[in-house]
């Protein structure tokens, strides 16, 4: 069957048993602390890189998802949460507790690149200090904030003061002759084409840049604050769809019902699982519409008919959703334990309606490879540029298209299976071209797919027994899962592995509520991509890697 | 048609009677039916400022401007099937110094509040601003939040406020006619709260705070200080 994985025999794919890996760590192991998803072992803050490196290099655990920070009444606690590519679902958790005083802990940045911006949010929010991390600045709060905000004693009602500076040229001194001067440019944060508040701070030599970097934050909403601070049942489902707003609700929604799920050991029936899964891929088409409308935007102004086609296409998918939810874009329609309502009456026209649509979409993927990937000028402007070596990807804990556009074959929707997923028929599409152009390309080729899992589920709905339409099971009114008990759960999100990790502290709400954005991750590969580049090739890079604000900042 | 034939425009397929009405200068091109209505006289008695305001109203240039979600909607509202144009006011400019409205669509923060007042000084008097979603009444979903200023309204004035979570594109384009018709009726919205303003370092009243980031922050450097205690 086309889901199944190529065979991997070496030494890293090989599944060892927790206890397996416990003896491999040796002595770095002060003790184990056990995760609902994954082993966990407790090390001490000074031997950070040589357990991870242990566990990467020996054990193949090469991705490294997320970190998530928390401070307890006795101490900080870092969490490494490490995964395969190869199968993402055997994971490890590597816990690090630092001082309550003193909270200061190895970095991780070296073994992972990708630790870098995961430890900055950790010190802004939390306050834990990483020795040995190259830039241990605030990543999301303005420079001059007062305090970390997701510590225990922080007070929100006390005053700030954000600047608006004026930017120094990082490199200048550094790179004045007689020859060449550089110059600093700032793209963003209000600009067209950073898609949404995003501020590049970018140095250029001549047209050709030396160094970019993101400057992110300005759309730090405190998502992880309101998810605390809501009851497990109903109010934190809400918030999900405004994550990643790009009409990938439902995908949102998913994450946490997963986590939450699997938390408190609810069960989902089968029917709702159908219908969640068609929802998610309606929500996964619009998504990457528009990610193809506006990167065809950013390459070349004339892509405004294009644009138009898009949207047009989106229109129809966000129909098709309003009827299905009741709302266009926040969606708020899954439930813990199922969906809140089941198919819209009549339910023949909603199946027709549906059917409609998938119908033309074929028609209109052609018409967007004729008008798009088969353009002369698009394709000047992409193939070759961007380029994203896959190991490089990995490394920054790049996942969904931007991964699979280099190459990697790493899809949660097959390899760590949930919903109705395994048992329908569709592919995994890569690319192996690394560039700008392969990650459209998946994109597209993923809408098909997408048309083909919507088409499965609709033959499947509208065969259902009617007595068999059970949407949602059982749940208790109010949630309290057990006392310190933690999981991380991620699913395949419209950008790629959209995680979360939830900490119960035996009340209602969570202790802690942690989102591991893929966006987030996948910004920080734009340095890799764009240095040394044209500026026109940041741009298409940025339009590439899809971002959305609202994701990256939470 | 073989290719050494030159190629010949059939007349009788061309409608030639405007063109021959120029060709022997009788043709009033300007000619139209409003022209007519108003009969032979020339003029038209109306106030200055009425007509200015009526053209002001009847074609606005947008700013090019995404915050949050409520961006995703304000696509769609100068996109296809909604299309705000329509009502002589859809055309995006990229610039804010070419631009007569802004749409705030989405929650504001700390670290960008500086930054869209300085986008809103850039803007050519007169200018008008249409608050979408609740982000920019309230802070809406997020007002709880540490980092999220209460609306938008703390930083600049808003004229209409469209409600909603998003708000659909016709609600979006509902606001902006309204607007269109409060610009052409020479109407003024007052400024509700006063807002947080973009000052030099120095100027600041000194307390705790303003004294510990003294070495930090340059004295001529401008910044913008958020009471949140005070906050509505
Ligand atoms: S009002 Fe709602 S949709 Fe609009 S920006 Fe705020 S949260 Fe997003």
């Amino acid at each position: 069957m086309s889901l199944e994985r190529p065979d991997t025999t070496d030494d890293a794919a090989i599944e060892r048993t927790p206890d397996e890996l416990e003896a491999l760590l040796g002595d770095l192991v002060v003790k184990r602390d056990d995760h609902l998803n994954a082993p966990g072992f407790v090390i001490r803050p000074d031997t950070v890189q040589e357990t991870l490196s242990i566990l990467k290099e020996q054990a193949g655990y090469d991705h490294l998802s997320v970190v998530s920070a928390q401070e307890y009444e006795n101490r900080y606690e870092s969490i490494y949460h490490l995964k395969k590519f190869d199968d993402p679902t055997q994971e490890v958790s590597v816990v690090v507790p630092a001082d309550k005083d003193d909270p200061v802990s190895e970095s991780a940045e070296p073994v992972f690149r990708t630790a870098d911006w995961h430890e900055r949010e950790a010190y802004d929010l939390i306050g834990i200090e990483y020795d040995d991390h190259p830039d241990l600045r605030r990543i999301l709060l303005p420079e001059t904030w007062q305090g970390h905000p997701l510590s225990m004693d922080y007070d929100k009602d006390r005053p700030q003061i954000a600047t608006l500076p004026e930017h120094a040229n990082p490199l200048q001194e550094h790179y004045k002759d007689s020859e060449s001067d550089t110059m600093f440019l700032n793209i963003g944060p209000h600009h067209p084409a950073t898609h949404g508040v995003l501020h590049l701070k970018t140095v250029l030599d001549g047209e050709q840049v030396v160094d970019v970097e993101p400057d992110i934050g300005y759309l730090h909403r405190c998502e992880e604050q309101m998810a605390q601070a809501g009851t497990y049942r109903h109010q934190i489902m809400p918030y999900p769809d405004r994550w990643d707003y790009i009409s990938a609700g439902l995908l949102n929604e998913w994450a946490y019902a997963r986590a939450a799920e699997d938390l408190a050991e609810i069960e989902v029936p089968e029917y709702a699982q159908v219908i969640r899964t068609m929802g998610a891929e309606m929500c996964r088409i619009a998504a990457h519409m528009l990610a193809l409308a506006t990167f065809a935007l950013d390459v070349n102004g004339d892509f405004t008919a294009t644009f138009m086609y898009a949207i047009n296409d989106r229109e129809r998918v966000q129909d098709l959703l309003e009827d299905l939810t009741g709302q266009r874009l926040m969606f708020n329609y899954f439930r813990l334990g199922g969906v809140v309502w089941d198919l819209p009456e009549p339910r023949e026209e909603f199946f027709s309606k549906t059917r409609d649509f998938l119908d033309q979409l074929p028609e209109s993927v052609e018409e967007y490879h004729n008008l798009v990937t088969s353009n002369e000028i698009f394709q000047m402007r992409t193939i070759d540029t961007g380029v994203l070596p896959p190991d490089v990807a990995k490394d920054y804990g790049a996942t969904g298209p931007v991964a699979r556009g280099s190459g990697v074959d790493y899809d949660l929707r097959r390899d760590d299976p949930y919903g109705y997923y395994d048992e329908l028929d569709w592919d995994v599409v890569t690319e192996e071209g690394c560039d700008n152009f392969s990650r459209l390309l998946v994109r597209m080729r993923e809408v098909e797919e997408s048309a083909k899992i919507i088409e499965q589920c609709v033959d499947l709905l509208e065969d259902w027994p009617e007595d068999e339409r059970n949407i949602q099971a059982n749940v208790p009114r109010t949630l309290r899962p057990d006392d310190d008990a933690e999981i991380y759960r991620a699913v395949e999100g419209a950008k790629g592995e959209l995680g979360i990790y939830i900490r119960s502290d035996g009340t209602d709400k969570p202790g802690r509520f942690k989102i591991r954005s893929p966006c987030f991750s996948n910004l920080q590969t734009l340095p890799e991509m764009a240095n040394g580049e044209y500026i026109p090739d940041v741009i298409a890079a940025l339009g590439s890697l899809d971002i959305v604000l609202g994701e990256v900042d939470r | 048609m073989s290719s050494d034939q030159p190629f010949i425009t059939d007349e009788s397929q061309v409608v030639t009677e405007t063109r021959d009405a120029r060709m022997t200068g009788q043709g009033d091109r300007f000619n139209s039916r409003l022209r007519e209505a108003f009969g032979s006289s020339p003029f038209i008695l109306t106030k200055f400022d009425k007509f200015l305001n009526w053209c002001r109203g009847s074609s606005m240039f947008m700013l090019q401007f995404g915050i949050a979600c409520c961006s995703i909607e304000m696509m769609h509202t100068y996109a296809v099937k909604h299309d705000l144009d329509r009502f002589g006011s859809g055309v995006p400019r990229a610039s804010p110094r070419q631009a007569d409205v802004m749409i705030v669509p989405g929650t504001i923060v700390s670290k960008f509040a500086p930054r869209m007042k300085r986008v809103y000084d850039q803007m050519p008097e007169p200018k008008f601003v249409v608050g979408m979603g609740s982000c920019t009444i309230s802070g809406g979903p997020f007002q709880e939040g540490y980092n999220v200023i209460k609306g938008a309204e703390e930083v600049i004035p808003i004229d209409i406020h469209v409600p909603g979570c998003p708000p659909r594109p016709e609600a979006l384009v509902y606001g902006v006619v309204k607007l269109q018709e409060r610009v052409a009726n020479g109407e003024a919205s007052p400024v509700t709260v006063k807002p947080y303003e973009l000052e030099e370092f120095s100027d600041l009243e000194r307390d705790e705070l303003v004294d510990k980031l003294a070495d930090q922050i340059d004295e001529d450097e401008l910044v913008m200080r958020y009471n949140f205690a005070d906050s509505p």
